[in-house]
C-alpha cells in the first residue's frame, strides 16, 4: 500500500476554521502519531479521515475505498452485548470464536468475555474496544488514545499485544503520551500545533 | 444476564394480603347492603363465574373478543412499525401521517365507534377500534426509539462496514425495543377495553360486550360482574404473555 496523502485539506465549523490547506503523509505499514493539544483538531481530522465529514476543500482522495478500523475516543460499545458480542459484531465471518476469545484472553479479559458491556469497568471497556479494532479486517487502524484508563501494568501487556497485532499495518495513534508512542514503536509525527 | 429485558418492579406488586383485605372489604359491604342488585358479593360472583366456566357459550364468547381485539392489536403493531420505519427514513411522509395520528389521539373512543358502524359491521368493530387505540401508541414510541439510536453507535457501524441486517438487530433493535415494550404495556390494556367499549355499543353477537350489555339491561348484576372480572383477567393475561414473549425475544436476539 503506498503512502496515504492528505491534500489542502479545509474545514470550517461556522467562524471557526479548524483546516486551512492542511497537507500531511501517513506512512504505510507503519504507526504515525497525531500530536496535538484539546482543540487542535485532532478528532476532526480523524473524523475527515473515517468519512464521517467532509472536507470544505482538498482531498483525502487516498483515502477512499480504505477499509477502517478504529479505537475511537469513546468506547462506542453496545451495552446489552456481550464482551465477545461486542467484537463478533464486526469482525468477518472467518475470524473463529477461538481467535475472539483467545485475543480477550490476551488483553486479561479472560473472565469478562460473557459479561454485557454495560457491566465492564472503564479499563475493561476500552480493551474490549481495542480488541474489536485489532480483530476487524482493515487497512488502516486509527488508535484515538487506546490505552487511556488502563493502570501500568495493564496498559504494557496491552501495548505488548497492539504491537505484534498491528506489526507491518498503518496505524494513526493519537496520544499525549510520547513514552506510548515510543512503546508502539512509532516513527513518524504529525503534530497538529505546527499548523497553529 | 442482565440485558435490554426489564426486571420485575417490585415496588408495583400486587400483594395476596391487599387483594384479600379488598376481597374482606367487598364482601363486608355487600352483606351490609344485603342487595344483590346493587352489589353482589365476590363469593356470588365466583360461584357465578364458575356457571358460566362449563358452559360452551362462555369460551365461545371469550374466543370471539379475543381473536378481534388481539388481531387488531397485532394489526396496528405491524403497520405502526411500518409507519415508524418510513417516517423515520422520509420526513414527508412523517408530515403526512401527523395529521392523522394526532385526530386518532384526541379523539374519544365512543365517537369513533359510533361513527365507524356507519361504515363497518359490527362483527368487525372490535378489530378495527382496536386497531386505532393502539397504532398512534406504537407509532409514536418506535419513532422515538429510532430516533434516539444512538448516534455514535452508528457511526461505528459505518466505519466498520457493519451489515445493515446486523445493524438493524444489534443497534437499532436493542435501542427501540424498551420503548416498545413500553407502547405494548400501555397499548394492550388500552386495545383491550376500548374493543370490549366498541362491543357494547356495536353489540356484535356472542361477544362479551354483547354478554355484558345484556346483563345490565336485565340487571343481572352477578352477571356483570362475572364478565367484568373475566376482562380484567384476559387483560393482566394477554399483557403477561405479550411482554414475557417479547422479553424472551430480546434475550435471544442479543446473543451473537
Amino acid at each position: 500500500m503506498k503512502n496515504l496523502q492528505i491534500q489542502n485539506i479545509s474545514k470550517r465549523y461556522g467562524d471557526t476554521v479548524v483546516f486551512d490547506r492542511f497537507s500531511s503523509t501517513l506512512h504505510s505499514g507503519e504507526v504515525n502519531v497525531l500530536f496535538g493539544a484539546s482543540g487542535s483538531g485532532k478528532t476532526t481530522l480523524l473524523r475527515l479521515i473515517m468519512g464521517l465529514e467532509e472536507a470544505d476543500e482538498g482531498s483525502l482522495s487516498s483515502f477512499d475505498n480504505l477499509q477502517l478500523s478504529a479505537v475511537f475516543q469513546e468506547d462506542r460499545l453496545c451495552n446489552n452485548l456481550s464482551a465477545f458480542s461486542n467484537v463478533k459484531l464486526v469482525v468477518e465471518p472467518s475470524v473463529s470464536t477461538e481467535q475472539i476469545r483467545a485475543a480477550l484472553g490476551a488483553v486479561g479479559l479472560g473472565d469478562a468475555i460473557r459479561k454485557p458491556a454495560r457491566e465492564l469497568s472503564g479499563g475493561m471497556r476500552r480493551r474490549v474496544a481495542l480488541v474489536r479494532a485489532l480483530l476487524a479486517t482493515y487497512d488502516l487502524i486509527i488508535l484515538d488514545e487506546p490505552f487511556k484508563g488502563l493502570d501500568d501494568l495493564t496498559k504494557n501487556q496491552v501495548i505488548a499485544y497492539t504491537v505484534e497485532a498491528t506489526r507491518g499495518k498503518t496505524v494513526i495513534l493519537v496520544t499525549h503520551d510520547m513514552e506510548e508512542a515510543d512503546l508502539m514503536q512509532a516513527k513518524h509525527v504529525i503534530n497538529l500545533e505546527d499548523i497553529r | 444476564m442482565i440485558s435490554t429485558s426489564f426486571a420485575n418492579n417490585k415496588k408495583g406488586t400486587i400483594r395476596i394480603w391487599s387483594v384479600l383485605l379488598w376481597l374482606g372489604i367487598w364482601q363486608l359491604v355487600a352483606m351490609t347492603l344485603g342487595q344483590d342488585i346493587l352489589l353482589v358479593s365476590p363469593l356470588d360472583v365466583m360461584i357465578r363465574l364458575f356457571d358460566l366456566g362449563i358452559t360452551g357459550s362462555f369460551w365461545l364468547s371469550i374466543g370471539y373478543s379475543f381473536s378481534r381485539i388481539a388481531g387488531g392489536f397485532f394489526l396496528a403493531t405491524l403497520i405502526g412499525v411500518l409507519f415508524a420505519i418510513f417516517s423515520y427514513r422520509y420526513r414527508l411522509v412523517e408530515e403526512f401521517l401527523a395529521p392523522p395520528m394526532q385526530t386518532i389521539k384526541a379523539t374519544p373512543v365512543a365517537s369513533f365507534v359510533i361513527l365507524t358502524l356507519v361504515w363497518i359491521a359490527p362483527q368487525n368493530l372490535s378489530v378495527f377500534i382496536s386497531f386505532l387505540m393502539v397504532l398512534p401508541i406504537m407509532y409514536t414510541n418506535v419513532l422515538m426509539g429510532i430516533r434516539s439510536t444512538d448516534k455514535k453507535l452508528l457511526e461505528m457501524a459505518e466505519v466498520f462496514r457493519v451489515p445493515t441486517y446486523r445493524r438493524i438487530r444489534y443497534i437499532y433493535l436493542s435501542q427501540v425495543l424498551p420503548f416498545f415494550r413500553s407502547a405494548c404495556s400501555v397499548a394492550l390494556g388500552l386495545g383491550w377495553k376500548a374493543g370490549i367499549a366498541a362491543e357494547v355499543i356495536g353489540l356484535p353477537q356472542g361477544s362479551i360486550g354483547e354478554m355484558l350489555y345484556q346483563a345490565k339491561i336485565y340487571l343481572d348484576t352477578p352477571d356483570m360482574f362475572a364478565w367484568t372480572l373475566v376482562i380484567i383477567i384476559i387483560s393482566v393475561w394477554f399483557e403477561k404473555i405479550v411482554l414475557t414473549l417479547l422479553d424472551r425475544v430480546v434475550l435471544k436476539m442479543e446473543h451473537l
